[in-house]
């Protein structure tokens, strides 16, 4: 692929929310660091690190808009991705680029302290996610709705069931507001209402026209979030196709089968007027 | 930017790509102001949870160290006879080598400490290490109380300039607090080995000082007043700082008999001089090896 700096792209003038070109990410493996252990492996002449590369040259450019879900393996590289979108990691060779306030929901919760109460902690968090103070304070009485735990705000957040924390920590995170949202496996929080509550939203922000490039091992759910799917394998892209059919194509399944069963399945969904949330596809 | 843009993604005017990751160093830290207060009283918080008496110890204990230097090196040692005062005199050396100290020596650990948000989310850094010196001087508050009370009692009249010197002082010891803190703070993530090396260096800060003696004892050593050697022991800002915060808080309560230590403007001057160019090479140590942040810790 070659890498070009014009912002449009081939589909339609929409501007690029995100560029990634060439992208390279190695990482070392220090076996040991202690002095003696350091100058032992000098002396038998044994490597004190290796490296493990990622990403491999990875190019994927992501529309204004666009719902694109990264799919692998574990370590095929997509975190890492994520991360290096989110600079928290800087690249080793290669390009990112990205248009817009950008926010992680890369960890819920990071950055919470179980000695503030969930009041203190709403505002500490939302400050970490960028929010200013009059945002905060606009948004709270939102927050604090969507979390369900209005009784409990003023408690310290050590003395929350783990349901809790994490209502309140996604609450939060879904009241930044960001231009491009990196999600990494955090739509399995809470139970079943609350995590189609969690669903709902992240649809109202698509239908807001931002970015969202998630990141889910749950391929049923990202099918039907994702309009786009990358396949990454051992750090390279793989496969770049609708969400449906590279998950189709993850399971071993015919892509075109996969996507005339959906056609049929959201068909029957219209015809019955049944909301379009009930699982019924094969999980792996 | 921070504004509420309730139009998002839709708004005509699309910003520019811009490469993730890349801060502008200290310089957005003012723009990160408010989370910078918010860090700040968590520690507050955190440092006082459970705790009736609360911010009330950070007065109680240097209060009752003050009490103890008045009665046993005061009375009990006569330190009082060769120096007058000789409380107020330790106490005001004592109070920047603890502000130096927790702030430099926590700034060290802002970064390690913090891993778990460093590795997830991009935020200016150096937040951490500045919190940490913010927090420290929070902390000097109660003590210059304490201090300032002492002085009082015994008769403490400053003039505008010695003033002006407590607070170069102060300037002095909280910029190389900072910037040796990002320095140290910043290595520390790739060898552990220079929390124990900073714990070293503070030990050291309170002899390499006039602290708990007066510059003539070294003066008399080294080979006088405006000897090298001299001149190198004064080139230390902590030991600048330290004669500033004498000539403001404790000359003023003395007959001012005892001679001024050489060139102390000239030497405070110099001492702020080091400590920005220790905070400007803090920096840049720190934004080279911050890339390197989220995959060491």
């Amino acid at each position: 692929m070659t890498v070009t700096t014009t912002p449009t792209t081939a589909t339609g003038g929409t501007l690029s929310a995100i560029e990634v070109d060439g992208l390279v990410k190695d990482f070392t493996l220090r076996h040991n660091r202690s002095l003696k252990e350091l100058a032992m492996a000098k002396l038998r002449r044994r490597p004190v690190a290796d490296t493990f590369r990622a990403l491999d040259g990875v190019d994927l450019h992501v529309r204004q808009g666009e719902s694109l879900a990264l799919l692998g393996f574990n370590g095929s590289g997509k975190s890492t991705l994520l991360k290096l979108i989110s600079g928290v990691m800087l690249p080793d060779a290669g390009r990112v680029g990205v248009r817009g306030r950008i926010a992680g929901l890369i960890e819920v919760g990071a950055g919470f302290h179980p000695d503030l109460t969930g009041r203190e902690n709403v505002f500490l968090n939302g400050a970490i996610l960028g929010m200013d103070e009059a945002t905060i304070r606009a948004r709270f009485d939102d927050i604090v709705a969507f979390s369900e735990i209005e009784r409990f705000i003023d408690t310290e957040v050590k003395f929350y069931s783990s349901g809790m924390f994490l209502r309140l920590a996604f609450a939060v995170a879904v009241h930044t507001d960001p231009e491009v949202f990196l999600i990494d496996e955090i739509l399995s929080v809470g139970d079943e209402p609350f995590q189609r509550k969690c669903l709902a939203r992240v649809e109202e922000l698509r239908a807001e026209g931002r970015t969202l490039v998630i990141v889910s091992h749950d391929l049923d759910m990202v099918s039907r979030l994702c309009t786009r799917g990358v396949l990454l394998e051992g750090g390279r892209i793989v496969a770049d196709d609708t969400a449906l059919r590279v998950v189709a194509r993850m399971r071993g399944q015919d892509p075109d089968e996969a996507e005339r069963e959906h056609a049929r399945r959201q068909e029957r969904e219209a015809g019955a007027g049944a909301p379009p949330h009930d699982d019924e596809g094969p999980r792996d | 930017m921070a504004a509420a843009s309730t139009t998002g993604a839709a708004s005509p005017s699309a910003p520019p790509l811009v490469a993730p990751g890349h801060g502008r160093g200290l310089a957005d830290v003012l723009r990160y102001r408010f989370l910078l207060k918010l860090l700040v009283r968590k520690e507050m918080r955190v440092r006082y949870r459970g705790s009736v008496m609360g911010l009330l110890w950070s007065y109680v204990k240097p209060g009752v160290q003050f009490a103890v230097f008045w009665v046993a090196m005061g009375w009990f040692l006569r330190l009082n006879d060769t120096l007058e005062n000789f409380a107020i005199y330790l106490f005001s050396g004592v109070v920047v080598i603890n502000f130096y100290s927790e702030a430099f020596g926590n700034a060290t650990r802002s970064v390690v400490g913090n891993a778990p948000l460093i590795k997830k989310i991009f935020l200016p850094r150096e937040l951490f290490a500045v919190s940490s010196g913010w927090v420290a001087a929070v902390h000097f508050l109660p003590q210059l109380v304490i201090l300032l009370v002492a002085c009082l009692a015994v008769g403490w009249r400053p003039s505008v300039w010695q003033l002006a010197g407590g607070v170069l002082g102060f300037v002095i010891v909280g910029v190389l607090a900072i910037g040796l803190g990002l320095l140290f703070g910043a290595v520390n993530v790739l060898y552990r080995d220079f929390e124990n090396i900073v714990d070293l260096m503070l030990m050291v800060a309170t002899w390499a000082s006039p602290v708990l003696y007066d510059w003539q004892r070294v003066a008399a050593v080294v080979g006088g007043p405006d000897s090298l050697g001299m001149t190198l022991y004064q080139l230390n800002p902590i030991t600048a700082a330290v004669e500033l915060f004498h000539w403001c808080f404790w000359y003023p309560t003395t007959a001012g008999e005892s001679p001024l230590p050489p060139h102390l403007l000239g030497t405070g001057l110099l001492g702020l001089a080091v400590a920005l160019a220790l905070l400007a090479i803090g920096q840049a140590v720190f934004r080279r090896i911050e890339g390197r942040f989220a995959q060491e810790l």
